[in-house]
This record gives C-alpha cells, sequence and structure tokens, in this order.
C-alpha cells in the first residue's frame, strides 16, 4: 500500500474564520475513506483544496507526490456538492462531452450504468429530477478511471434503494489501487463499505482510524460513535 | 442476497461467522471453489478490503485454501470443517446454558425442556 494522497500542514482561512487548521494525514491507495462531521466542519473547503478549486492558507497537498495541479487533476474524479451539468443538454450529449474531456473516460461503463438505472440517454436534463441528475453525476464520475474519486455528498438526493445501487456501483466499479474519499452525513448508509473514518470539528481531524478498529475498541458503530463525538 | 450484518461489531468478524456457517451447513461444500473477493464483497455490500481480509484470516486458520492460478477454496479437510462444527455449537450451547441459568431454571428442567423440544 503506498500513499496517494498527502496533506502536510493544512490551514485555510476564510478572513479572520480559520476553516481549516493545520491538517496532517495520508490517504493509502486501495481504500476508501469517509470523512465525516457536522454543517460547517471543513468538509467541502478540504476537498475543493485537494481538487485544486481553492487555495490553501499555509499547507501542502501532493496527489501522488505531486502538488495540486494539471498533474492531480488528471487522476482525480471529483463530484461536487451542487449541479454544475447544463440543463438544456442531454445525457448523451453531457457523456461525449466528458469523453473528449478527459482522457481515462469510459463510454461503455457510463452506458452500462444508465442502463442498470433506467435513465433514458436522450432525456434532456432539464425535464430529470434532482435525484436523476444526481445520478447521472456519479456516473459521469465513476466512469473515469481515476486514482482517487472524491464524492462530496453523493447519495444525499436519492431513494433508498438507488442508495443500494449507488454504494455497489462504488464498491464494484473502482479499481483495486483506487481510493475513494466520500463525505455524508448518512453515515449508517456507507459505513459498512469504508476502510476509515475521518472525523472533522470545526476545522480540525478529530478522529481518524480503520472503521472495523472503532467497532472492536468502541462495541459501537461508525454512526453510534459520530452521535456521541458531535453531540449538540 | 443481503448478509445483515451489524454496524456495531467489526464486519470482518461477521463475514468470517456467515462463511463458517456456509461450511459447516453444506452451502458451500468442501472443495467448492469461492467466488472471488469483487464479486463476495458486492454481494455482502461490503468493502472489497473488508472481504480480503476476512478470506485470508480463514485461510489462516485453515478453512480455505489458494491455488495459485486458479483461486480459492473451501477446505476439503473434513476434520477441519467437524472441528468447526464443534466450536460453533460449543459457543452456542455455552450462550443457551447461560440464559437458562438466567430464567432459574436447573439442568433437569432444561435438560426436560430439550427432550420436549428438541
Amino acid at each position: 500500500m503506498s500513499s496517494l494522497l498527502q496533506v502536510s500542514s493544512l490551514t485555510k482561512k476564510y478572513g479572520n474564520f480559520t476553516a481549516l487548521n493545520d491538517l496532517n494525514f495520508e490517504l493509502e491507495s486501495g481504500h476508501i475513506t469517509g470523512l465525516l462531521g457536522p454543517n460547517g466542519s471543513g468538509k467541502t473547503t478540504l476537498i475543493k483544496i485537494i481538487c485544486g478549486l481553492l487555495q490553501p492558507t499555509k499547507g501542502v497537498v501532493s496527489v501522488n507526490g505531486n502538488p495540486v495541479g494539471v498533474n492531480s487533476k488528471k487522476v482525480i474524479s471529483y463530484l461536487p456538492d451542487t449541479t454544475y451539468l447544463g440543463n438544456s443538454s442531454s445525457v448523451k450529449e453531457i457523456i461525449n462531452y466528458f469523453c473528449d474531456f478527459y482522457e481515462d473516460f469510459d463510454m461503455q461503463r457510463a452506458y452500462d450504468m444508465l442502463a442498470t438505472l433506467g435513465i433514458n440517454p436522450n432525456a434532456r436534463l432539464r425535464t430529470l429530477s434532482k435525484g436523476t441528475k444526481e445520478k447521472v453525476q456519479l456516473i459521469l464520475v465513476m466512469s473515469r478511471r481515476a486514482d482517487l474519486y472524491i464524492l462530496d455528498e453523493p447519495i444525499a438526493g436519492v431513494d433508498p434503494a438507488a442508495r443500494d445501487y449507488i454504494l455497489n456501483t462504488i464498491i464494484s466499479n473502482y479499481d483495486e489501487n483506487a481510493s475513494i474519499l466520500i463525505s455524508t452525513h448518512l453515515i449508517s448508509d456507507v459505513e459498512n463499505i469504508l476502510d476509515e473514518v475521518i472525523f472533522l470539528r470545526q476545522g480540525n481531524i478529530v478522529r481518524h482510524s480503520a472503521v472495523d478498529d472503532i467497532r472492536s475498541n468502541e462495541g459501537k458503530s461508525v454512526d453510534a460513535l459520530f452521535r456521541e463525538v458531535f453531540k449538540c | 442476497m443481503s448478509w445483515s450484518l451489524d454496524s456495531d461489531r467489526p464486519i470482518f468478524v461477521q463475514i468470517i461467522e456467515h462463511m463458517e456457517y456456509d461450511i459447516v451447513s453444506g452451502a458451500l461444500a468442501p472443495g467448492a471453489k469461492i467466488p472471488s473477493v469483487r464479486e463476495l464483497a458486492s454481494e455482502a455490500a461490503v468493502n472489497p478490503n473488508t472481504m480480503q481480509r476476512a478470506l485470508s484470516e480463514m485461510e489462516r486458520r485453515r478453512l480455505m485454501y489458494t491455488e495459485r492460478t486458479s483461486g480459492r477454496y473451501v477446505t476439503d479437510d473434513e476434520s477441519v470443517i467437524a472441528e468447526l462444527k464443534k466450536n460453533i455449537a460449543a459457543a452456542a450451547v455455552d450462550g443457551f446454558v447461560a440464559q437458562m441459568k438466567k430464567l432459574g431454571l436447573d439442568k433437569e428442567e432444561v435438560l426436560d425442556l430439550l427432550r420436549e423440544n428438541y
């Protein structure tokens, strides 16, 4: 197991507000990591810095030994927490667009997943429900053969049955050496597929451990531990 | 098929228990080929690394073995399976006895109940 993502002394301030406070951690390749924390704990800020969409105030993030930049973006497949696809395009047009844009995009894989979820490739995006749009976005992201998938709230808007399918898509569609970083509030839905979790609180990592260690040492689920750690 | 795993106990332990039952009950026959890690992970809806860990542990306990090129198999050593069956039964009986003691039943009463209901 080699280190895929290294984050060292990472700090991000918005004016006087410290969103991330001197974070240090590494992610190994081949692992699925849950990034968990209450609202406003810095999850999306951290993700955006890893993806090169925000500049850190201090510290370094590197992917496969390269600093965030062209080379890191090539190997990261990112699902943002908002929609960014043009509403007037059809699903098919967007797939072609992704195919042009990313050399690691696997078109067959995308069409297979669309078929299983019963999504018509000719449908215009504006005719799709919110949940279906989310599914399309996730399919686009998981159809790349990336080294690191970063999923910001991937299942928040979809029904429980589709959630199961999506989680299955996630575990059966990533390569052995690829890693996944998932940020979510729906801990009980995802915790069985996680290797490890990072708990963020007010920009600090308060816990980074293997999920089965939590279960053996604490005798409780990750969901229960989260509720305890972040009790309001 | 769902494996109904609890979230508050280590998943790999529960996978092992699940597969041990399959071996003892014959659902996984001696010498049968085990599906790939990925297939099993997908079936159980768990992380492939966790499945790998469970299978490695079962190999360590000699309940499975790997053929270098062709995959992983259930042990064909009947004595290992018989031993496993005994251990699982012993653990279940321990739990049962403890529960009966809690209910305040003595050995004879429990044996009578067993004879009536078995």
